[in-house]
């Protein structure tokens, strides 16, 4: 874990460097500039950006691995910025994010799945919840196999009830015909070589959005394991974290498994084009994941509890994807850390969106982006809103 | 009793039994925290896992289903993977193990077995997780290709040694444990063999033994049921085996059919879901695995204890 955070910290300074530039004008439209928010909520809310207290303050978060190098990167930038204010994140999972903010001992918890009907049962009395998203990614499908030439396949078509077909155990080899008629172009050059499934070991948010995914386009998918952040799998080996998986599926010929966008990039390993709901072929990717988000604006919750976004319209969305939670109480106990907290989230909202394509993952829709930020001004202390309309 | 009366009367009452009394309860209190905390763990696994009893009685034990959607769990694949992954690791650390020790306490000399002890003490220092690593890197792929493949064509018929052997599995997660409990059942068979009195090997000799006579008719049979809590101490370590074992075993929740299929451990299937499991009826779960863990591991200890014991007297089970 530690090994490959640093190397994809190596990796992550490349990439913004290159890819900052290179989406300078086009992202302008889409991503929100802080000028442009800093007016945005100021004309409907109130005329100042969220300031940090003046004495020193730490605060304390736990959660999700899927958006963990994202969160990295904005507290680096957040507290250089700040220097008032010490933040630490402990990547430990989405249920282990849920059970810490429970219990009260983070000032925030993270995860992937919005909390359960039952997860919100169990707060403590009196309490709420508010879900920020922060940010959106894709599950994509990693694999490994060398074909009849020898060379590892680079490229592969795959469609949703093929999918389910291999995690089932169903499908069993690279060569079989469900998976022939979906890559006319290489059909030649996939071997006999048996299917090996790398699944997670541990309970994850990626899980739940890549079964959510496999119960929405297979009937026997969905009476058999169903969807949840760890299932009963039905083959194959588990492997912990999306770390684990990645380095799984290297290890052997063969293997296929799944994984966030940025691990796929980080392992070097190819992904397949997922078929979408418009029957086009598409590769995971940050600009695939934003049309989906376009595409689910309409079904947003008002509680922010989204599920997975799963085969959105248009020809560009990559079906397989899902929103990052950040999970604050609207009431802060402590007036320095939920002034702090209220900043810090602002600050992710804002300029914080500016850092997501360069590492793989997607920006909040605009639309989405102006609700999170109305949802800070419920944010109280004592009652009183602590960043005042 | 009597010492300490004298003392504190030559010392004066008042000054001497405060210190004494101070120490002694000072002493004694650490002492029962020990206790206390395996007391505390045991029944606090019992109370916090009392959920998933209540709702699946005996079968959370028999139950062949770990469906976390479903919310049915059963421990049973977890509980065969523990129980065959050690027993693979027994059934090839035994033999090796116990010729090693007799070497070691019996035939080598002096200068050959003070640096074999050593080395194979040394086992036990090598952290866990680098023979995962060694394991996952190295062990089992060289497996794979060769002892696993020529197990699986020669003895493939036999549903227990069938399927396809990869680089991971049960069979390589055993052979991992093999060398991780090596230690432990070399260092206590030995110590249990050097204790076996001179007069019984001096009796066979004198009755005209061989070497070979002396150690199978008169040593190994002393010192046997020594031997015998040697393994099962190599067993208990082998049960809670963690890191190494998650890193090889294929971390599948299905009942495995062969020693090549993936299977999974209790130890690794709470280390590896622990963090993320949701509250309520899945955490319970993943407790009461524990608890039965605790008891295999605990019954194996006192009973490896006792048969240690009856040899070569307390205070030689080291690890």
């Amino acid at each position: 874990m530690t090994i490959s955070l640093s190397k994809r910290l190596g990796a992550l300074a490349l990439a913004s460097a290159t890819i900052v530039g290179a989406c300078g004008s086009p992202a302008a439209t889409t991503t929100p500039t802080t000028a442009a928010v800093a007016t945005g909520p100021a004309a409907t809310a109130g005329p100042t950006t969220p300031q940090v207290p003046s004495g020193n303050v730490t605060l304390a978060g736990a959660g999700a691995t899927f958006p963990a190098l994202l969160y990295q990167v904005w507290i680096e930038k957040f507290t250089a910025a700040n220097p008032s204010v010490a933040i630490n994140y402990v990547a430990n999972g989405s249920g282990a994010g849920i059970t810490a903010i429970t219990q009260q001992t983070v000032d925030f918890g993270a995860s992937d799945a919005a909390m359960k009907d039952s997860d919100i049962a169990a707060l403590p009395a009196d309490t709420t919840i508010l879900h920020v998203p922060t940010a959106l990614g894709a599950v994509v499908v990693i694999f490994n196999v060398a074909g009849v030439d020898t060379k590892p396949i680079t490229k592969l078509n795959l469609d949703g009830p093929t999918i389910a077909g291999i995690f089932l155990g169903k499908i069993t080899a690279w060569n079989d015909p469900a998976i022939v008629a979906l890559n006319p172009d290489v059909a030649s050059n996939l071997p006999a070589t048996p299917i090996k499934v790398i699944h997670r070991a541990d309970s994850s948010g990626t899980t739940n959005t890549f079964t959510t995914y496999l119960s929405a386009v297979s009937p026997d998918w969905k009476n058999g394991p169903g969807a949840g952040k760890s299932v009963n799998w039905p083959t194959g080996d588990g492997a912990p974290g999306n770390d684990g998986v990645s380095g799984g599926v290297k290890s052997g010929d063969g293997r296929i498994g799944y994984v966030e966008l940025q691990y796929a990039v980080i392992s070097g390993l190819s992904s397949a084009a997922v078929k979408n709901a418009n029957g086009k072929f598409v590769q995971g990717s940050s600009d695939g994941v934003t049309a989906a988000a376009n595409g689910a604006l309409a079904t947003f919750p008002a509680d922010f509890r989204a599920a997975p976004i799963i085969n959105g319209p248009g020809d560009t969305t990559y079906p397989i994807a899902s929103y990052t939670y950040m999970l604050v109480y609207q009431e802060q106990t402590d007036a320095a850390k939920g002034q702090a907290l209220v900043a810090y989230l602002y600050w992710a909202l804002t300029d914080g969106q500016k850092e997501e394509k360069a590492i793989g993952y997607a920006p909040l829709p605009d639309q989405i982006q102006q609700k999170a930020l109305d949802e800070l001004h419920k944010i109280t202390s004592g009652g009183t809103p602590i960043w005042g309309s | 009793m009597t010492a300490p009366a004298t003392k504190s009367a030559r010392f004066g009452q008042a000054t001497s039994r405060l210190p004494d009394l101070a120490f002694r309860i000072g002493t004694g209190g650490f002492a029962w925290v020990a206790v206390a905390v395996v007391v505390l763990v045991g029944i606090l696994l019992a109370v916090s896992s009392s959920d998933v009893f209540r709702t699946f009685g005996l079968s959370f034990l028999t139950g062949t289903t770990w469906d976390p959607v479903a919310q049915v769990y059963g421990a049973l694949p977890f509980i065969i993977g523990t129980l065959l992954s050690s027993s693979i690791a027994i059934v090839l650390a035994a033999p090796i193990g116990i010729l090693t020790a007799i070497f070691l306490a019996e035939l080598a000399p002096r200068r050959v077995a003070v640096p074999l002890t050593f080395a194979v003490e040394l086992l036990a220092a090598i952290p866990s997780v680098v023979y995962g690593l060694w394991g996952v890197f190295i062990l089992g792929p060289f497996l794979k290709t060769t002892v696993g493949a020529w197990i699986n064509g020669a003895l493939g018929w036999i549903p227990i040694f069938g399927g396809h052997p990869d680089a991971t599995g049960l069979f390589t997660a055993g052979v991992i444990l093999t060398l991780m409990i090596l230690p432990t059942i070399v260092a206590i068979s030995r110590d249990v063999i050097t204790a076996v009195p001179d007069s019984q090997r001096e009796a066979m000799l004198a009755l005209g033994a061989t070497r070979w006579e002396t150690i199978t008719k008169s040593v190994l049979p002393y010192a046997r049921s020594g031997v015998y809590g040697a393994l099962i101490l190599g067993l208990g370590r082998a049960l809670g085996e963690t890191m190494a074992v998650t890193m090889v075993i294929g971390n599948s929740s299905q009942l495995p059919k062969s020693i090549f299929d993936s299977s999974q451990t209790i130890a690794s299937q709470i280390a590896t879901t622990f963090s993320e499991a949701g509250r309520g009826l899945p955490t319970s779960a993943l407790i009461g695995l524990g608890l039965v863990l605790l008891v295999i591991t605990m019954s194996l200890n006192v009973v490896a204890r006792l048969l240690v014991w009856r040899v070569a007297g307390p205070g030689t089970d080291r690890r």
